[in-house]
């Protein structure tokens, strides 16, 4: 018996150790490139990478790697693997997920990409890898007036950071204008209109890394949602109530010193580039019951515009955002419940609904979704694509007696790809749809007795 | 008990009715329409009432459907928010809640100083509905509350009618309060003061009062003096009961009516009215210490000498013997009486009469001594124009119902009258006491609608009854004569019926139009959100207020101070939730006249007086880019008055030229500077208003400014709201000494 289970452990030993040892240097990065899109405050950057297998054993995965100050505000790493030749791409998505590295040089932080199927000695794969940054432009200077445009410092490397010796490597980014104070020269590394190239760079070591600043101006809304709560309620009666409350504020270059109205009316162009008033919301189609409130009352500037794909709600906040200034408000809506809740094979319900936050171009840096089911619901369970933090509460609403439970999903750092959809299954009897109008017949019934009773009831002590 | 008796009144005249017809018709069909008599007169009271009460509360939904559900108006503002923190933090915590976030750097003892009966009731509401699983929001309970209240109001009006005259009038009362404007312009959804209860704790008052002298019952005046509980909790115009009713009482005791049921009455509801209101600590001891409350209570030990007089005069059978000892006891009691008020006065225990009650009685005196309080729109002497308004026929009626109440004196018409009449002064004196007088309107009104009504449809009625019985009896002629007789009045006095009938009911009509249309026109807009017709008929929203709010609340320090005029004070601190200077809850008229005086200094003068009251910005409401007429420009001049009536550097013929309040180039030149002018049309005059005009020019005022080159030293602009309508400033701080 205990030999048995020690040829089971070696086993298992030796089949983890498969991959950290074939991951370690036998991989090379024949080719790389690297663009960065610096045009929103969402950065996105496409990395595409070619990679050898120069060592003897097959490899089944590899790795990406991250500086530190790139890892603690990545919100999103996606890889495909591209087979097939020019006219003929497929792409096919692979699984990437965050990993400790133990010998990971000044806090690296590191993805594990797994290949479809191992890659064998001399072969070469070509991966597309898709990585979201949020946070990553600091502004500078800091506080800008209302008639400054907004300049800030995106920092990275001009070499690709990676654990794999890089043979060949080129890195573009895109500013959003021309307008750029300046950039870490590596040679070779020019301008062009928007576009700055690194590169092409021969032969860097593996964990090469040469930090480059780049200012330029970013006068995009840099619109940060600091929490977002989206509650969604299942009524089986035929409804979906979406309210979604946020805490929006303007993540740029803080507002210094005045703040002219004749200025902002008159001069438009030029004074508060960087400030922005006007938001867009995707809405599901056959949204209705639209309202945009917050605390203290309903918000006049909002505009509904239906559609057989989608809805677009366009609305401004009470004032324009400068950098710093806050505002919190509440949208809520109403789908119908056939196109987002279905039964499963077995039984269960379940609810297909989308995550992530509604606003285009935002960053959330905190994003709470709540289903709550029906009265009566049980076995909740979720389904996402990626990793959530989730939770059960309980919630009373009209008419309750043992409250709806709430599924509770949250996560840190969203980015709009993150708007995909999720499921949560639950089990439902229909016969708890009636106990509220159960509830509302009976009361007036004991209403309409109570009357009946005290008409017909002497209650006088004394007789007439 | 009014209404059984009048039931069996009609039974017994349906039956005197169908007497002579019982030879020629069917017993069995009007034994059974009779029977059904009272049940149908039942139902259809019922049913109007209940249609009533629900009119009441539709009616006064207007500004929900045309705005939002949201409060309205200055006060209303204070109200939600110690609600909101009533059912965050519990009773207690609200009674000993000291507010550092109004009246920078005194604070205001909340507890102490505002009349909880309205917050209260909106929690116990709120509470209620919360434990019937109705999980609402409370703004929206605080929303409701008034039109509810105001449903209740007609109930009560409905018993009260019935109580003084008959449910006819009892049932015309109810309708006519439902809708009348005088009382809808302060209980519109949203209106969320203290009136929209205290109007029905104040009629239910009354109307327990009146029946408990009506049938002496002590239960009845228990019932009054938790009404006068209610309304003490409620709102200051408590002062109208505890006056009206010693008053009316006084009354009936000098015109002979005194009773042993008044004197029951009287005691209980007074005692324990009293004991109960000294519970609410905004009033505290003030039943038994101010000058105000003396009369009640002059009243009260009066009623004992009358019995014991009257035990006396059981007591003593010689006549002669009890006049002499009335005379002594009389005199020594109002000697006693005198001495104790002399005594009471002179060293203080015994409040004098407060500058408000003064100025009730006397409409000159605010204007002379106060400022403050004839600075508010709501408390100018009221226009014939109001009266009309805001009653409509009920003008023309109310004399009619006078006449009806002579004509029938009782105890409890003679209550009405003295309502009425007394509260139509105040209502003369003080817009905002048409409010009161509105259900004394109503219910006299409704007396001579119903009266006329009943005595027309009687007179058809008998018509009816007579040529019927003339056709039956037509063969004999020996009633020829009297038939003649009859005919010549009666065509005439039947159509006279006829025609007055159709004029009632087209007044009615009338009133009926009327006030829905003032209702929607005029006192459903919340002003917090101003509305206005755009060129091509659509309309526009200026929310500024509500967006200058939430900039505060959003983008300024959590301890920032903000000065603004004391009219702003209460929508800053519950909408924007920030600290202010002054606010609408005038108890310190130093105070307001310090920020009176800051407004109009020169920016260097009032810029000391900032910083001593740590002052972090500034606010101020201007009209002069959409025309908003009540802005602080036009408010300039009260703040002057108030400023300068505790600081007399502030003299008023300094902003006048030739006595005239101007803002253009003929400005006085401390108009020009002062800080109020600055900060309202600074760069104003960069600023193109309306096509054909030069720039800066007021469309508020209709001038072009005078002063269009405004430099501000020590304050800088931090926010202007899309329609200018609300300006912000930052108080710089003062720049380092080198």
């Amino acid at each position: 018996m205990a030999a048995r289970i020690g040829i089971f452990i070696v086993f298992v030993a030796v089949f983890l150790s498969i991959p950290a040892f074939s991951s370690a240097q036998d991989l090379q990065i024949v080719n790389a490139e690297r663009r960065i899109d610096l045009s929103s405050h969402i950065v996105k950057a496409f990395l595409t990478v070619k990679v050898e297998n120069i060592g003897k054993d097959p490899a089944a995965e590899m790795l990406l790697a991250f500086p530190p100050i790139q890892i603690k505000n990545l919100a999103m790493v996606q890889a495909l693997a591209v087979t097939g030749k020019k006219k003929k791409k497929t792409y096919v998505p692979l699984d990437v997920k965050p990993t400790e590295q133990p010998d990971a040089p000044n806090d690296t932080g590191y993805f594990r990409v797994s290949f479809v199927s191992p890659l064998g000695p001399g072969e070469t794969i070509t991966l597309e890898v898709l990585y979201i940054l949020t946070h990553s432009l600091e502004p500078f200077p800091v506080e800008i007036t209302q008639s400054e445009s907004q300049l800030v410092y995106y920092h990275d490397s001009a070499v690709i950071l990676s654990p794999y010796h890089v043979k060949q490597q080129t890195t573009f980014v895109k500013t959003p204008s021309t307008r750029v104070e300046s950039f870490t020269s590596i040679e070779p590394a020019n301008r062009a209109g928007k576009e700055i190239k690194y590169g092409p760079y021969e032969n860097h070591a593996p964990n090469s890394y040469t930090p480059v600043i780049i200012h330029f101006e970013n006068n995009s809304p840099f619109a940060v949602v600091e929490e977002l709560e989206r509650e969604i309620e299942i009524s089986h009666w035929g409804s979906l109530q979406i309210t979604e409350h946020y805490k929006l504020t303007h993540g740029g270059a803080r507002h210094k010193g005045v703040f002219s109205r004749v200025d902002y009316q008159s001069r438009r162009s030029v004074s508060g580039a960087s400030s922005f008033n006007g938001l867009l919301a995707v809405l599901p189609p056959r949204v209705n019951s639209v309202y945009y409130r917050d605390d203290i009352g309903n918000i006049s500037t909002s505009h509904l515009r239906t559609g057989f794909r989608k809805s677009e709600l366009e609305f401004e906040p009470r004032y324009p955002l400068f950098g710093g200034w806050r505002a919190t408000f509440i949208i809520g809506y109403r789908v119908p419940l056939e196109d987002y809740l279905f039964e499963a094979s077995d039984g269960r319900r379940y609810l297909n609904f989308t995550f992530g936050c509604p606003l285009v171009e935002t960053i959330v840096n905190k994003l709470t979704v709540k289903v709550v089911l029906p009265e009566g619901s049980k076995d909740p369970s979720a389904v996402l694509p990626f990793t959530v933090n989730q939770d059960l509460q309980v919630k009373y609403s009209y008419l309750d007696i043992v409250g709806r439970t709430v599924v509770v999903l949250q996560k840190d750092n969203v980015v709009p790809t993150h708007n995909v959809p999720f499921q949560v299954y639950y089990t439902f009897k229909p016969i708890y749809m009636l106990a509220e109008p159960f509830m509302l017949v009976s009361a007036f019934f004991f209403v309409f007795v109570a009357t009946l009773a005290y008409v017909h009831i002497d209650l006088n002590i004394v007789r007439k | 008990m009014g209404g059984k008796q009048d039931s069996t009144k009609s039974e017994s005249m349906a039956t005197t009715k169908t007497a002579p017809d019982l030879l020629n018709s069917s017993i069995f069909s009007f034994k059974s329409l009779k029977l059904k008599t009272k049940q149908q007169e039942l139902l259809i009271r019922v049913s109007i009432l209940g249609l009533v009460y629900v009119l009441a509360f539709i009616a006064r939904l207007f500004s929900v459907l045309r705005y939002e559900s949201m409060i309205h108006e200055f006060d209303p503002y204070f109200n939600y928010r110690t609600t909101l923190f009533l059912t965050e933090k519990g009773f207690y915590e609200f009674w000993n809640w000291f507010d550092s976030e109004s009246w920078y750097p005194l604070g205001r003892i909340i507890g102490g100083t505002l009349y909880p009966g309205l917050m209260v009731t909106a929690a116990l509401i709120y509470w209620t509905l919360r434990f019937l699983r109705f999980f609402v929001h409370i703004r929206e309970v605080c929303v409701l509350t008034a039109p509810f209240f105001a449903s209740n109001t007609t109930l009560v009006a409905y018993f009260f009618g019935k109580e003084i005259w008959d449910t006819g009038a009892g049932l015309v009362a109810a309708v006519l309060i439902a809708i009348c404007p005088g009382y809808i312009s302060r209980s519109v959804a949203g209106s969320y003061d203290n009136e929209a209860v205290a109007i029905f704790a104040l009629l239910l008052t009354f109307y327990l009062f009146v029946k408990a002298v009506n049938t002496g019952s002590l239960a009845w005046a228990l019932g009054s003096a938790f009404g006068y509980f209610y309304m003490v909790s409620a709102w200051g115009g408590y002062v109208f009961i505890i006056n009206l009713v010693p008053l009316y009482v006084l009354v009936l005791l000098i015109t002979g009516r005194y009773s042993m049921r008044l004197y029951i009455a009287y005691n209980c509801m007074y005692i324990l009215g009293m004991l109960l209101a000294m519970q609410i600590r905004f009033v505290g001891f003030q039943h038994v210490q101010s000058g105000e409350h003396m009369g009640a209570m002059g009243v009260f030990l009066l009623m004992q000498v009358f019995y014991f007089l009257d035990w006396v005069k059981y007591q003593l059978n010689d006549i002669k013997l009890f006049q002499t000892f009335l005379r002594i006891t009389v005199t020594s009691a109002i000697l006693v009486g005198g001495v104790a008020l002399g005594v009471g006065t002179a060293s203080g225990y015994i409040s004098p009469w407060t500058g408000r009650f003064y100025s009730l009685l006397d409409p000159t005196y605010a204007k002379d001594h106060i400022p403050i309080i004839a600075s508010v729109s709501e408390h100018q002497p009221t226009a014939w124009s109001s009266f009309m308004f805001d009653y409509h026929i009920l003008l023309f009626l109310f004399p009619a119902g006078l006449y009806f109440c002579f004509k029938r004196l009782t105890d409890a018409t003679i209550f009405i009258v003295m309502y009425g009449l007394t509260s139509l002064y105040f209502a003369g004196v003080m817009v905002r006491l048409i409010l009161v007088a509105t259900p004394a309107v109503c219910l006299i009104s409704a007396i001579a609608v119903s009266a006329t009504v009943k005595n027309l449809t009687s007179l058809l009625r008998t018509k009816q009854k007579v040529p019927q019985s003339g056709s039956t009896k037509g063969a004999g002629s020996s009633k020829a004569s009297s038939k003649v007789t009859l005919d010549q009045s009666q065509p005439f006095q039947k159509n006279g019926a006829i025609a007055l009938l159709l004029g009632v009911f087209y007044l009615l009509s009338r009133y009926a139009i009327h006030c829905t249309w003032v209702t929607s026109e005029a006192y459903s807009s919340p002003s917090i959100v101003l509305a206005a017709r755009g060129a091509h008929g659509n309309r526009i929203i200026f929310d500024d207020y509500r967006e200058a709010y939430y900039w505060l609340r959003q983008n300024t320090p959590t301890d920032a101070k903000i000065m603004s005029w004391w009219d702003y004070g209460y929508q800053i601190t519950a909408m924007g939730n920030r600290t202010v200077i002054v606010d609408n809850n005038t108890w310190n008229n130093t105070h307001i006249a310090t920020v009176g005086r800051a407004m109009s200094s020169y920016e260097d003068e009032a810029y000391d007086i900032m910083r001593s009251l740590d002052v972090n910005y500034v606010l101020v409401v201007f009209g002069g880019v959409t025309g908003y007429s009540s802005d602080d420009i036009n408010k300039f001049l009260w703040m002057v008055r108030i400023g300068g009536g505790v600081f007399p550097v502030i003299k008023e013929p300094d902003y006048l030229v030739n006595g005239e309040f101007r803002v253009d180039k003929g400005a006085s030149p401390k108009m020009l500077n002062c800080l109020m002018y600055k900060l309202c049309y600074y760069r104003f005059g960069e600023l193109t208003t309306e096509y054909g005009k030069p720039t800066g020019y007021d469309r508020a005022r209709g001038v072009e400014i005078g002063n269009k080159d405004i430099k501000l030293e020590h304050l800088e602009e931090a926010y202007t709201t899309s329609n200018w309508i609300v300006r912000i400033y930052r108080v710089k701080p003062p720049t380092n000494r080198l």
